[in-house]
């Protein structure tokens, strides 16, 4: 476990470090200068050198990344403005925040989304795909079936703002949506945040109840579920200790890979609620040529997504003793 | 050795089972019948898609009720079990009548240990603790004569040898010392010397015990060695039955007689090449009129008119001796005659 652990964070530093260097390339393959949108319109050339000073954009690209690396590791100086202590994920062009501080402060209210959609997936999802399992062919089935083909063919821009005109506004049975702290009061932040948990759930429910329908209905007709049945353990009993066993490696596999592709940021979720979060954040950050605040989240979605694989790595070979780690 | 000195144990009446598919009904089982006592084995032949593994997936009601047609009867001990509640056959299913299947890995559960498996068994029909449990399962491990049983009982099935598997798949049958033992091919996919030691193991248990097997195999070298009593299966019905000896070296039907002649033997001469039957099993879809072996049958223009694809043979028992063919005794002596002096000598 310690070995796989070790190997495995550090291929996860590597794969980061592949990342946030294309990123950076890509960022100059652009034909944006940041500089020039900083300076404002009357620009004269002399200002436009101090600017790309000031933000750093002045050497070339190898020693940028270079810089900002080291930033990571052993902080960094900005000179009068100021030095920033590891690990500095230096200043947004935009409005000269530092980066991770915003990264910090918008991470709250995606993690709430992120999770509270994932409460509200696994439950239908896996609850759906369970009935119609067990249901092969009987209506239950085929409800759960076409719901979750219609569910997969919806998209959130579409439900989010529809479910927010008769939901909220016409029919007012759910809060405009809103992120307050948990910290300050649970009640709102449950009541802020419950369409939008809604709304993202729809599009991975359906995803769910296929994947969970097939796995189980696949370990249902397996031998060693006969045999279970064989020694007299009763339907329940093999069906829940026997063919969900089986069933929840691909389910446990997929639901790392959509967690850690939330934590990234909803951007499509976000921009619809108008939420301030992650995806949020990153959406502004291109619009704004901001390398150091695109720089962050992807950093972040990249790690939330190489951190989650682990996990789920670690959880397979929980799940399955055939699997070990090394 | 013949079973009329004994009440039956497990006793078929008839029995029909049909599946109902996307085309058509198809009819696995069509009328068999068959007893046997304790401390015997019956050992039940026949191809691919007989109705062997059908049959006895239904004597433990393991088979899919909603798609399932069953008629007749089956009694364990004089209990009826086709009516009986799915408690009721849970109660007895690992405990009365136990069974082993042919593929061991992919029988037994990969998510749990050996022991666990063999555990649960025993604690779902005694009640008994966990360290209770776990002591039996080590005990019936080196009953079935695995090595080092009280630290192999901690191994899943992945770790363990493929005939150390199946003596784990048997251990796991007779925890509860089961009356009936319904064995599926349980050596079909190890090597013989592992196949022998298995049926040695089997062999033995049943003296100890006087449990009832069914052995179903299609190799006539296994009934060879474990059968009392040999039941031949065809097209969902049984064509032949008789003792091991009556049926192996004095075959009634042709079916019996091509399965015979289509595998080598020790005694025979080696240059005498194998005649395989010709054709393939029949489709239980839309099976042959008359007798489900006309088709392939090598005799069927001896029988006056067309009685062979018209008529069902009805299996004639005397004494549980018999076969379902429309040829006299006359006929089959002088027709199978050939077979007689290749095997005898």
């Amino acid at each position: 476990m310690f070995r796989f652990l070790v190997r495995r964070l550090l291929g996860a530093l590597v794969i980061l470090l592949i990342i946030s260097a294309v990123t950076f390339w890509l960022f100059y393959a652009i034909p944006r200068d940041p500089a020039m949108m900083s300076c404002g319109k009357n620009c004269t050339p002399d200002m436009l050198k101090q600017v790309r000073h000031n933000l750093g954009i002045d050497h070339p690209i190898p020693v940028q990344y270079w810089y900002w690396l080291k930033g990571i590791f052993v902080g960094r100086s900005y000179g009068d403005f100021g030095d920033c202590s590891a690990p500095c994920l230096g200043y947004s062009f935009a409005n000269r925040e530092p980066v991770l501080g915003t990264i910090l402060d918008r991470l709250p209210l995606t993690l709430s989304l992120a999770f509270g959609a994932a409460v509200v997936f696994l439950i239908f999802g896996v609850g759906a795909g369970m009935i119609a399992a067990l249901k092969q062919g009987k209506w239950q089935d085929k409800v759960a079936s076409s719901a979750s083909l219609l569910g997969s063919s919806l998209q959130i821009y579409f439900v989010g703002y529809i479910a927010m005109y008769f939901l909220v506004f016409k029919m007012g049975i759910l809060d405009n949506p809103s992120y307050t702290p948990i910290t300050e009061s649970p009640a709102d932040w449950f009541s802020g945040l419950l369409l939008p948990w809604l709304v993202l759930a729809i599009i991975f429910t359906a995803n769910y109840t296929r994947m969970s329908r097939s796995q189980l209905v696949e370990q249902l007709s397996e031998d060693y579920v006969r045999t279970a049945r064989a020694k007299g353990l009763s339907r329940s009993n093999v069906f829940l200790r026997f063919a969900w066993r089986g069933a929840m490696g691909p389910i446990v596999t997929i639901f790392g890979v959509d967690l850690g592709t939330l934590i990234g940021g909803a951007i499509i979720t976000e921009s619809v609620f108008s939420l301030q979060g992650v995806g949020r954040l990153a959406l502004d950050a291109v619009n704004k040529s901001d390398l150091p605040m695109v720089l962050g989240v992807t950093l972040l979605s990249a790690g939330a997504i190489v951190v989650f694989n682990i996990v789920v790595d670690a959880v397979y070979a929980l799940i399955d003793p055939r699997i070990r780690l090394a | 050795m013949t079973s009329t000195d004994q009440q039956p144990f497990l006793s078929i009446k008839d029995l029909k089972v049909h599946f109902s598919t996307e085309d058509g009904i198809v009819k696995a089982v069509d009328g068999l019948s068959f007893d046997l006592v304790k401390g015997q084995t019956l050992g039940i032949v026949g191809e691919s898609g007989s109705g062997k593994s059908v049959t006895n997936l239904t004597i433990l009601g393991l088979h899919d009720r909603d798609r399932t047609a069953i008629e007749g009867e089956i009694l364990l001990d004089g209990k009826e079990l086709l009516s009986a509640s799915e408690k009721e056959l849970e109660r007895l299913r690992g405990n009365k009548m136990s069974m082993i299947f042919q593929d061991a890995l992919a029988s037994l559960s990969p998510y749990h240990t050996i022991g666990t498996q063999i555990g649960e068994t025993y604690r779902k029909h005694t009640g008994c603790s966990k360290s209770e449990a776990r002591k039996r399962a080590i005990e019936m491990l080196r009953r079935v004569g695995i090595p080092q049983p009280d630290m192999r009982v901690d191994d899943y099935p992945h770790q363990f040898s493929g005939g150390m598997r199946q003596r784990a798949m048997i251990a796991m049958a007779l925890v509860c010392d089961p009356e009936l033992l319904i064995a599926d091919e349980p050596t079909t996919a190890l090597d013989v010397t592992v196949q022998a030691q298995i049926m040695d193991l089997l062999k033995d248990l049943q003296q100890e015990f006087g449990t009832a097997i069914i052995f179903i195999t299609h190799d006539l070298g296994v009934i060879a060695d474990i059968a009392d009593d040999v039941l031949v299966m065809y097209g969902g019905r049984c064509v032949e039955r008789g003792t091991k000896k009556e049926v192996l070296s004095d075959p009634q039907h042709p079916y019996t007689l091509g399965l015979l002649n289509s595998m080598p033997s020790l005694h025979g001469a080696v240059d005498v090449p194998l005649t395989p039957i010709p054709g393939s099993p029949p489709s239980l879809l839309n099976p042959p009129s008359g007798c489900r072996f006309h088709p392939r049958c090598a005799f069927a223009d001896k029988v006056v008119g067309d009685r062979c694809s018209t008529e069902r043979p009805l299996l004639e028992l005397v004494e549980d001796r018999g076969s379902a063919c429309h040829l006299t005794d006359a006929q089959k002596q002088e027709l199978f005659a050939d077979f007689a002096a290749t095997r005898h000598n």
